[in-house]
């Protein structure tokens, strides 16, 4: 069995230190293994959050070499075995200790927007077009590597005034969504910072579920914001329709 | 085990973990875009041998302003092709990586400590007239189709050129770039709850998937479509020029 070298980060947001290990891989190994491998052997303490080890809890997200990962959906094989395998918490929020970070942010954040509004009594037929369509959306396991990518929350520190990527997917489903009779345009331009999204995709390459987060959610919300804010000949429309 | 002590800061621009050559993308973006927006601002500064037989370049396409223009007629067209393509989606983040850093590259510092507005202020905010462009855009299509009709007609009779097959390759890979807006797709169908208007449901989702399947692919269309208009012009040049002479194919 050959060994790999990993390089652990440990500690709190105050305190940080790396620390190596040299941890023997196995067949269908992935990161998560080797971190309870090295929580049994040589850091009881080491602290990680994880659930399911089948990426659907979204849990265990880490920065595997620089990259945010799920780390039970990466495995060890497709590292160079010759180098050292760096694993971080994830960036943007504060550290808890070692792996874990305080995500709670995300969960104040989601409070902030109007949840599904359908209508009172009974309703028509749903049809399969529309549901196809926001049933990408349902897919998210909240893993926050998306907001955790996010340049405008990573390196703009714009948590204040921006929802970030999984909001947007969020509000994308409930926006598109055929009974839903809410409107969260306003707040997408207000409270939700859309416009400081640049759609510079970096949310869309991480996302594990491989949601199109920034061509199906951002892209048509950024539109349906220009509809409403941005397009005058829209709103000349609007007058003379009554709409 | 543990024997190394090592805190990290990630700030500053290029600043990473990632081992990977993140680097390469907006450097080869960086380079390509550079190349064309150089080669395309002197073609256009040129006003001269764009046209050759039933040829025209798409630079100067449609021809106006021959008789009352005092400068070179591209400068008439290139504005919405240029203002098309830097106010669309898919450019956006490739010059917002390449050019402005903003970020480089995913996981990787900007440069350090810059005010940044993302597209809420002058000038990103102006990013939201795109669906403009894209209305004259889509104008322009038609003329280029109609360039590259004609591109089939020649003095002698009807006939096929290598140029005739260059202007056609170009007005079908303009429109498969222009058809995948995602504006366009927010018109015909994104932008409403529900696809079934009006007792209608397949229409309006039809169109929207046919725009989809095109706009999945934006970036290459995008490419392919940039470097196509560009060879055109160039090839419509040299002929003008008398450089090259046309490959008569029938
Ligand atoms: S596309 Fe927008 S939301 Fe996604 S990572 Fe980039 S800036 Fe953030
Ligand atoms: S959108 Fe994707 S990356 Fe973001 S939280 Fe959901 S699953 Fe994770
Ligand atoms: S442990 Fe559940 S996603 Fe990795
Ligand atoms: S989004 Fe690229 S052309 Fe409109």
């Amino acid at each position: 069995m050959s060994e790999m070298v990993i390089r652990v980060s440990h500690g709190t947001t105050e305190k940080m230190e790396e620390k190596t290990y040299k941890v023997p891989v196995g067949p269908g190994m992935v990161v998560l293994d080797a971190i309870h491998y090295i929580q049994s052997h040589f850091a009881p303490d080491l602290a990680v959050r994880w659930n399911c080890k089948a990426a659907k809890c979204g849990s265990c997200s880490a920065e595997v070499n620089g990259k945010p990962k799920l780390m039970c959906k990466s495995r060890m094989d497709a590292y160079d075995q010759n180098e050292e395998l760096v694993v971080h918490p994830i960036k943007t929020f504060p550290r808890i200790k070692d792996l874990v970070t305080d995500v709670s942010w995300n969960y104040r954040v989601n409070k902030t927007i109007t949840p599904f509004t359908p209508p009172k009594g009974n309703f028509g037929k749903m049809y399969q077009a529309d549901m196809d369509r926001v049933q990408e959306f349902r897919k998210c396991i909240e893993c926050f590597l998306c907001q955790s990518v996010c340049h405008v929350l990573r390196n703009h520190e714009k948590h204040e005034e921006f929802a970030g990527p999984r909001f947007f997917v969020r509000i994308a489903s409930l926006e598109m969504h055929p009974l839903d009779e809410a409107s969260r345009i306003k707040f997408l331009k207000e409270e939700g910072g859309l416009g400081y999204c640049n759609i510079t995709k970096c949310c869309s390459e991480v996302c594990p579920e491989d949601i199109h987060i920034t061509d199906n959610a951002i892209i048509p919300l950024k539109e349906r914001v220009v509809d409403e804010y941005y397009d005058p000949v829209q709103k000349i429309f609007r007058i003379f329709s009554g709409k | 085990m543990a024997n190394t002590v090592r805190a990290l800061e990630e700030r500053g621009l290029g600043a990473t973990q990632r081992r990977d050559a993140w680097w390469l993308q907006p450097v080869a973006v960086a380079a390509g875009l550079g190349a064309f927006v150089i080669y395309s601002t002197w073609a256009a500064l040129q006003g001269n041998n764009y046209e050759w037989g039933p040829y025209l370049s798409p630079f100067y396409s449609p021809l106006l302003g021959k008789d009352w223009w005092p400068f070179s007629p591209a400068f008439l067209i290139l504005w919405a092709p240029a203002g098309f393509r830097a106010t669309c989606y898919y450019y956006r983040k490739a010059y917002y990586r390449a050019f402005f850093a903003d970020p480089p590259a995913c996981a990787v510092g900007e440069i350090a400590e810059h005010r940044y507005c993302g597209e809420t202020k002058f000038p990103f905010i102006l990013q939201n007239m795109h669906r403009f462009f894209f209305y004259v855009a889509l104008l322009l299509l038609v003329f280029l189709w109609h360039d590259a009709y004609k591109s089939f007609f020649f003095e002698n009779g009807i006939g096929i050129g290598l140029g005739s097959l260059v202007l056609t390759a170009n007005a079908s890979l303009l429109s498969f770039y222009t058809l995948g807006c995602h504006s366009l797709r927010h018109f015909v169908g994104g932008k409403l709850d529900t696809f079934q208007v009006g007792g209608n449901c397949t229409m309006r989702h039809s169109c929207w998937k046919g725009v989809t399947r095109l706009n999945e692919h934006h970036m290459l269309w995008a490419w392919c479509s940039l470097v196509m208009v560009g060879f055109a012009d160039f090839y419509v040049r040299m002929l003008a020029s008398g450089i090259f002479t046309d490959l008569r194919l029938l």
